[in-house]
């Protein structure tokens, strides 16, 4: 089982720092989630762990530097659900997932039975069975995200990256989406590092908080720790009330002037 | 996780377009090596090119005379029309894949504007004819990597718009300094314009042969690729995460789809409408997976391409018509119809 290690990470864009001495461990099981305002670098964090964006510092998989490691040896380590993924017109759900195990599939090669086999099965277990011959463009949102959450399975990552997962789902498919997660990353001990942005969602499921503001990591550790109100109003600017649950802390967006 | 086997989640969408393009290919080619002013029994004709087969010796019964029309000049017309227009076809089909972009053709980056530059210096320049192919596809191939070239200036992590930008730069460049020397010689407009609008030579096989190890290669390349053109359809970021290097991916495809492209429109000038209409055709047949398309593609444009020579030859009782007219002429009304009643597929 793999882990991640992040040690004094830095990232740019144009020349302006946003990522600035990131450090950050995340055990084999365990769910981060990454929370901050707009801009923090809460996406940059993620796409430098995927490897897609130069970044400094040290980032480890397991006991291998990501720097070491080829396009297809990362893919095979880390599977990205991105915020706003791109769906090709007219895909059929099964070759979506299909893509999933790009870095399997030898490079002047195709797909064989067993990567057949394995997309067969993750559609099964995210009861998309029954869509597999549908175009991704025309599912619902919930079931899109599930494709794409099965594209991401299908990679057989052990780590998984999910950058605002519930974004443009309604309330219950948020839940569905999240509940999946956990489930998964429970029965696979997957890493899960994700950002949300409702901060109540980030309580019940992470396991640990990381609040990251201008690029710096300002407060790391169990949610009732890391969402206290005076947090959220200093880094968010908002006014919340957190209420204390049996699932951990519930973070309520209060009106400040009432006309 | 236990594995289980869903019932046949994957159906054959090639089978249909396969057959359809091989059927209009055959017909296209028996028709083409029967049909002009002299007129040969279509039998006799494939018979004829049956007795071509190494250690196949046949006698197909035509005179001597009307072999000669058979195999030195109809045969090579369609066998090169059938290369130009695979090669265009498939081209076409990779550059719009790499680039994610419906509007690409193979002249994107710079291929047409720069083959064109390249005759136009042979022709101006009085340089014997045998000199248009390799300086048009030098000019073609110098085009696409000044345009690759210019791109890179920015920075290594070049992205396909920037690409096709430079490309747009290029072509704009190459084809002003086309026009000037074209200005500067008028009494070789002609010449130049008819290179221009594409023709297919009868020149015997001489321009089959020069072209069909480009042609090969280009193809074997793009077909190689077709999986990962797949990959390439989510986007550079995200194929990324998925494990392949979309920068050399772009960088194979455009050099592979760039040498056949430049190669034919080397020896058979611009023809236009072919690198755009046959892949979007092929497209609604088949979706949009490069593993069917691609095959599909290179088969549908050689097609195509014979039945739009075939009607160039045959149409005008006296004269010929420019390929490239005939293409366009042709192409664009049934692409439109094409797109008309597939309304819904082509959204």
């Amino acid at each position: 089982m793999t882990g991640v290690t992040c040690r004094g990470v830095t990232a740019r864009y144009n020349g302006t720092p946003v990522l600035s001495g990131v450090d950050l461990v995340v055990e084999p099981g365990e769910w981060v989630v990454v929370v901050g305002p707009n801009g923090a670098g809460k996406t940059t964090l993620l796409r430098a762990l995927a490897g897609v964006i130069p970044a400094g510092g040290e980032i480890t998989l397991g006991d291998t530097a990501l720097a070491d490691l080829r396009r297809r040896e990362i893919a095979a380590r880390v599977a990205v659900v991105p915020q706003t993924p791109v769906v090709p017109e007219g895909v059929t759900v099964f070759d979506y997932v299909m893509l999933g195990r790009t870095p399997y599939i030898p490079y002047w090669g195709m797909e064989g039975a067993a990567d057949r086999a394995r997309v067969s099965a993750v559609l099964e277990r995210l009861d998309l069975g029954s869509f597999a011959a549908r175009p991704v463009s025309s599912l619902s949102g919930g079931e899109r995200q599930r494709a794409v959450l099965a594209r991401a399975l299908a990679q057989d990552a052990s780590i998984l990256l999910l950058d605002e997962p519930t974004t443009a789902l309604d309330l219950g498919h948020q839940q569905q989406v999240l509940e999946l997660v956990d489930g998964l990353r429970r029965e696979s001990q997957l890493v899960v590092i994700s950002t949300l942005h409702d901060l109540t969602f980030a309580a019940q499921f992470g396991d640990r908080v990381v609040l990251l503001a201008d690029g710096i990591v300002v407060a790391e550790g169990p949610p009732d720790r890391v969402l206290q109100a005076d947090m959220v109003s200093r880094y968010f600017g908002a006014t919340v009330d957190v209420v204390e649950g049996p699932d951990g802390p519930y973070i309520v967006p209060v009106r400040k002037n009432r006309p | 996780m236990s594995i289980v086997t869903l019932p046949a989640p994957r159906t054959r969408p090639w089978v249909g377009p396969v057959v359809v393009s091989v059927g209009v290919l055959l017909v296209a080619a028996v028709a083409s090596l029967v049909l002009g002013p002299a007129g040969v029994n279509p039998w006799r004709a494939i018979v004829e090119m049956l007795d071509h087969i190494p250690f196949l010796s046949v006698d197909s019964g035509l005179t001597t005379q009307e072999a000669a029309i058979v195999w030195q000049i109809r045969a090579p017309r369609l066998v090169l029309a059938g290369l130009v227009g695979a090669t265009l076809a498939g081209s076409g089909a990779a550059y719009q894949g790499v680039f994610r972009n419906p509007l690409a053709d193979p002249y994107l980056l710079g291929v047409a504007a720069g083959a064109g530059l390249g005759a136009t210096i042979a022709i101006v320049s009085g340089f014997p004819t045998s000199t248009i192919p390799p300086l048009a596809f030098s000019g073609a191939v110098l085009a696409v990597v000044a345009a690759y070239g210019l791109a890179s200036l920015g920075g290594s992590r070049r992205s396909g718009a920037t690409l096709i930008l430079s490309g747009v730069a290029v072509a704009a460049f190459f084809t002003a300094l086309q026009t000037y020397l074209q200005q500067q010689h008028a009494d070789t407009i002609r010449q130049v314009f008819s290179w221009i609008l594409g023709r297919l030579g009868t020149t015997g096989w001489g321009d089959v042969r020069t072209l069909l190890p480009y042609a090969l290669v280009s193809w074997l390349v793009l077909f190689a690729y077709r999986r990962h053109l797949d990959v390439m359809a989510v986007g550079e970021e995200e194929a990324s995460t998925l494990g392949i290097e979309p920068a050399r991916v772009r960088l194979v495809v455009v050099a592979g789809a760039t040498l056949g492209a430049a190669a034919a429109v080397a020896v058979s000038g611009l023809i236009a409408f072919v690198g755009i209409i046959v892949p979007h055709i092929v497209r609604l047949a088949t979706g949009p997976s490069y593993r069917t398309l691609l095959p599909v593609s290179l088969i549908g444009g050689s097609a195509f391409l014979m039945v739009a020579d075939l009607v160039a030859r045959t149409v005008q009782s006296g004269g010929e018509l420019p390929i490239g007219v005939v293409t366009a002429f042709v192409g664009a009304p049934f692409f439109a119809f094409i797109l008309a009643t597939r309304r819904e597929v082509a959204a």
